[in-house]
């Protein structure tokens, strides 16, 4: 176990270790195939590789890295219409700096800035929203991005720009929404999930009850896990508890930062500004029903998707990718056939390259030193960051 | 971007439009408190209060144990840095 000196507390995890192992030994089916969870979360993902989780686990548990690395999903031809958008002369296009790299079918957002259009990267939405206020002859674009963790700053951003009348702010909004995709990825034929782990800050704005339907109508266990290792650990000792139980809950193990309700204000705001869209586009993964959100009319002004054209082509993957099939967990990162030759996370192919947060960008970064038997810190800080 | 970053509120600039001057590792920054304010915890209540903060707003309140070793996590993952460096880099910040 190489990584168990840099768990905060050691004993700790060899302890979980061993019950997990213990408690696995119980469950029958796990002896025909193993059990798979799947953390829904990207940054549970970067934590599980970082920390070498899987090295506490018995073979008897896979991972099934999920979609929740709101950089990774997004589809080429969203991509394309940033560009589009971000080359128009009049136009700041605003962007948070994970989403500069992501490739497009002809160029990625940074290509973009190299080649001229003025791209700007921003901490924050309201930062967007000040360079507007001080570019009144400019028309500032935001491209908001992500799951519900920083859906209601956008909402709240775009509140405050209405309150303002700062006619020259839009959002061009591709935030996703949880549920749906969860709702989908459980009526996945292909997939056989045994439980989750539930993602910690989304969790924090929707609140742990947003996912009882997963107990109660798809008879699946369910853990809301926080970030770090003990964390993670501990959570999936709670899930395959669970398993081993015959009992299918919500349960939440980062009840610190993760009330039931979660945040009425944030939640408030989403719902002020934002409505479900019919079907959004994954990349990887397809078209799924109600998975993205749009600007509600009452706030038309401040989209950009009514404000000016886009090109909004749906642009198929590239065909060497096999995102979608690591996405589903059917296959294992290293398995794709261009992972680590064509696709790195310094050229990134596919978008699980692309972010530190995506499955396949996180083994190319950790997961590589178990089979290779280097250890952790020969691993360079440029292989690290892969950017 | 979606692990934030916790920090510490110092001040309020401005109790009714929100905004309050956050601590992140010496790094300070102005942060929405909007989500984390209510009539039990007023914007004046706020100062002192340990938070996660993510995209420039303060999304929860945490306790000064849990936001150490989320600090401590975050270097351990390589992401303090990039979270700071795109704080300090963003284009129009609001550096206080």
């Amino acid at each position: 176990m190489k990584y168990v000196d840099e768990f905060r507390d050691p004993g700790k995890a060899q302890a979980l270790s061993r019950e997990i192992h213990a408690l696995v030994a119980t469950i029958e089916r796990a002896k025909r195939q193993p059990l798979q969870i799947m953390e829904v979360c990207g940054g549970h993902t970067h934590s599980i590789f970082r920390y070498g989780i899987g090295q506490f686990l018995p073979d008897e548990i896979e991972f099934v890295h999920g979609p929740g690395c709101p950089v990774c999903v997004l589809p080429m031809g969203r991509v394309d219409d940033c560009v589009a958008l971000a080359e128009r002369p009049e136009v700041i296009f605003t962007t948070f700096g994970d989403a500069m790299r992501v490739p497009g079918s002809k160029k990625s957002l940074l290509k973009a800035k190299a080649d001229g259009a003025d791209v700007r990267m921003v901490y924050s939405p309201l930062d967007a929203l000040a360079l507007a206020r001080q570019n009144p002859e400019r028309e500032v674009i935001f491209f908001g991005l992500g799951f519900e963790t920083t859906m209601p700053s956008t909402a709240m951003t775009v509140l405050q720009a209405d309150a303002e009348n700062v006619r020259n702010f839009s959002l061009f909004c591709n935030h996703i929404t949880i549920i749906p995709t969860i709702k989908a990825i459980l009526d996945e034929p292909d997939l056989r999930l045994d439980g989750f782990l539930g993602p910690g800050h989304v969790s924090m704005v929707i609140g742990s009850a947003a996912y009882d339907f997963i107990a109660r109508d798809y008879g699946k266990p369910i853990t809301i896990a926080g970030f770090e290792p003990l964390d993670v650990l501990q959570s999936v000792w709670m899930v395959v508890k669970q398993i081993a139980e015959g009992r299918a809950e919500v349960e939440n193990q980062y009840g610190r930062v993760v009330p039931r309700d979660g945040n009425k204000v944030a939640l408030a705001a989403v719902a002020e500004v934002f409505e479900l869209r019919e079907f959004f586009e994954w990349r990887g993964l397809g078209s799924i029903e109600h998975s993205g959100v749009r600007v509600r009319q009452r706030y038309a002004a401040f989209d950009a998707e009514r404000k000016f054209s886009l090109p909004n082509l749906k642009i198929a993957d590239p065909q060497a990718c096999q995102c979608g099939e690591v996405l589903k967990g059917l296959l294992k990162p290293q398995q794709c056939r261009i992972f680590g030759t064509a696709c790195t996370p310094r050229t990134p192919l596919g978008a699980l390259m692309v972010s530190t947060e995506g499955a396949c960008a996180a083994f190319y970064n950790y997961g590589r030193i178990d089979t290779s038997g280097l250890s952790a810190s020969k691993v360079t800080k440029e292989d690290q960051h892969g950017r | 971007m979606c692990l934030g970053i916790p920090g510490q509120i110092v001040e309020i600039i401005d109790a009714a439009g929100k905004l309050a001057v956050v601590d992140v590792g010496g790094v300070r920054r102005e942060v929405n408190i909007a989500f984390i304010v209510d009539k039990a915890h007023s914007a004046a209540d706020c100062v002192g209060d340990w938070v996660l903060v993510h995209v420039g707003f303060a999304m929860v309140r945490i306790d000064e144990d849990e936001a150490a070793a989320t600090l401590a996590l975050l270097r351990e993952m390589g992401e303090y840095q990039s979270e700071i460096d795109s704080m300090q880099a963003s284009a129009a910040g609001n550096p206080v």
